[in-house]
């Protein structure tokens, strides 16, 4: 690499002057670059602007936006319950996800580790829920939580066991969210297991060799040699995992809408609800902005902090 | 004799773990596996036995669902709308991002990481986050109701995350190449389309696989952006069918197996595609 850069500088030296050849390079540069930098600053950037002027409007988005109401809109957000509970939801969802979701994957990727008999298989089926939609995922699952014992298999098998009452599920105020997340469990392990299993392979298997015959054994090797040397991939399932989770839309609007009685809204589901359905187009905004905000502060403020160069560019 | 004792249980103390691991991971292919076959199933009843007996196997199989769903046009019609969008963006995604890929990894000019960077903020926000904003510019410019306006949405958002892929690949073609390609008098277009594009097949495969599948699942674009029925896709379209056949529980089976037997056929075939873009995208950057 050292000599590939060494051998590009010294290319360049010669080019300095604005030889035909690099007047070329510029022009390939531009035309290059320029449908990316269109598509971005239209479809990101200026939206976003946008977003910003009609979130100090109180506007159903019929006619033009005139009904100028300053920061009434953010402050509106911030003292509506409705819009906490939803914040609490996803940051109770990004707890579940670290604390289960995550470890659960992790220790499914060290079980499938690198040479296991049986390991493509394992991993097909383990990845397949990532690949299926959630609008499929969450009709499925809608049926397994049927709170009839007669129709969803999950409460068949609960009322098996002696003792067991059928639950309520997606019906229930107190384990809906629960439910939720275990849906988005299904449907996300596998992806993380992918990457722990491709941040494995990485692993000189000379290194857990060499510590076993230290005579560590095989859980301290996981602890001390493992783990710490998939670092950085934990690191990026972390940040897709908590970014997941603050965004979450698809299944909670299919399964619950974020019922019953806002017990499963989240951030998203509430944008939704009043940007979308009642169509309050400048709340909606501002709503959008505070979640992008969140996002923004999280991403910037977990890169800074993690310093993974790799990542980003090293924002 | 003892020896060969001996041997036997060392075998079975170091089998113990193993059969416990494949115990565990028996378990989880149960998990996993279980809710698709159920689904199966209640596609192959009728609605009778989706009453009666929802989890058992079908016997006999009921094909006449199948049959009714694809009998009429809607469902073909959401296949088709399915289809246009997401060989539309997958393209879309494909020439811009190698475009501008190759001219991070293989050009110098001032303000390169600057821009490099600007391009690659779009990481920091899932689509839900601007999905508002996005409805406005969309609206703004008459394009509701089209799939042009998913198309463009789901492109743009793709940007980021492929671009940073390609630019990580192109990195590792020696620079050598371009090199001896330019002493040969070749220019930085022809060394891109000639030499680096044929070369970089295995990475944009990758990335055509990843942008397929988000397409082809997305639902929130299409939720937002289109109402009329004739422009729905599948993800939009399975959503509404099961808010009106709700209580029809074979034929909503049969539609979600309908609806995702694409994917699972397009995964089969392209696993190692799809892995490899994921782990590309996430871990090397």
């Amino acid at each position: 690499m050292n000599i590939a850069q060494v051998s590009r500088d010294d290319l360049k030296l010669p080019r300095r002057n604005r030889s035909p050849r690099r007047v070329q390079d510029y022009v390939t540069i531009t035309l290059f670059l320029l449908p990316a930098f269109i598509l971005f600053l239209v479809f990101l950037v200026y939206p976003i602007f946008r977003s910003v002027y009609y979130s100090t409007f109180n506007w159903n988005g019929l006619g033009p936006a005139v009904n100028f109401v300053g920061l009434d809109n953010f402050k509106q957000i911030l003292s509506d319950n409705i819009f906490m509970t939803a914040v609490g939801n996803c940051l109770l969802i990004v707890l579940f996800s670290l604390t289960l979701q995550l470890p659960l994957s992790l220790a499914l990727a060290i079980m499938v580790g690198r040479d296991l008999p049986g390991r493509a298989f394992f991993r097909a089926i383990f990845f397949m829920p990532y690949v299926l939609s959630e609008v499929i995922t969450a009709i499925i699952w809608l049926g397994l939580f049927n709170p009839d014992p007669e129709r969803g298999l999950i409460n068949a098998i609960l009322v098996l066991i002696p003792g067991v009452q059928a639950q309520g599920f997606l019906g229930d105020t107190k384990v809906v969210l629960l439910c939720v997340f275990v849906v988005l469990t299904w449907k996300y392990f596998g992806l993380h297991m992918l990457l722990y299993l491709a941040g494995l392979q990485n692993i000189p298997r000379e290194i857990e060799e060499a510590a076993l015959i230290d005579g560590a054994n095989q859980w301290q090797m996981i602890r001390h040699i493992t783990i710490p040397l998939l670092g950085s991939t934990i690191r990026t399932t972390i940040y897709l995992s908590v970014l997941g989770s603050l965004t979450q839309f698809n299944l909670i609007w299919i399964m619950t809408k974020g019922g019953p009685v806002n017990a499963s809204e989240s951030m998203a589901t509430y944008m939704y609800r009043f940007g979308f359905i009642r169509f309050w187009l400048g709340y909606g905004s501002a709503v959008a902005l505070v979640m992008l905000l969140i996002c923004l502060v999280f991403s910037i403020g977990y890169l800074r902090l993690v310093r993974q160069p790799d990542y980003l560019g090293g924002i | 004799m003892a020896a060969v004792n001996l041997r036997r249980s060392d075998a079975f103390k170091k089998n113990l773990p193993r059969f416990f691991q494949y115990l565990v991971l028996i378990i989880v292919v149960l998990v996993v596996l279980v809710p698709i076959v159920v689904l199966i199933f209640g596609a192959l009843k009728t609605r009778g036995e989706m009453y009666s007996r929802p989890y058992t196997i079908p016997i006999p199989p009921h094909w006449e669902n199948f049959r009714a769903i694809l009998g009429q046009s809607t469902f073909w019609t959401m296949l088709r709308n399915s289809l246009i969008v997401m060989l539309a963006s997958t393209a879309g995604v494909l020439v811009i991002c190698s475009l501008a890929a190759f001219v991070f990894a293989r050009m110098q000019f001032k303000g390169k990481d600057l821009a490099f960077n600007f391009l690659t903020l779009g990481l920091m926000f899932p689509i839900t986050v601007a999905i508002m904003p996005e409805y406005l510019v969309i609206r703004q410019m008459h394009l509701t109701n089209t799939l042009l306006a998913v198309i463009l949405i789901q492109t743009a958002f793709g940007l980021s995350g492929n671009i940073l892929i390609l630019r990580g690949f192109f990195l590792s073609i020696p620079v050598e190449l371009q090199d001896a390609a330019s002493i040969d008098g070749c220019s930085a277009f022809d060394f891109f389309w000639r030499i680096l594009l044929p070369l970089a097949r295995p990475a944009l495969s990758a990335v055509a696989a990843l942008t397929m599948i988000v397409s082809w699942n997305d639902l929130l674009t299409p939720l937002v952006f289109i109402d009329r029925e004739t422009l729905w896709t599948l993800p939009l379209g399975t959503m509404q069918f099961q808010g009106q056949y709700g209580t029809d529980l074979n034929m909503v089976a049969a539609f979600v197996t309908l609806s995702a037997l694409p994917t699972v056929i397009f995964y089969l075939f392209a696993e190692r595609q799809i892995v490899a873009g994921l782990t590309a995208g996430a871990l090397k950057g």
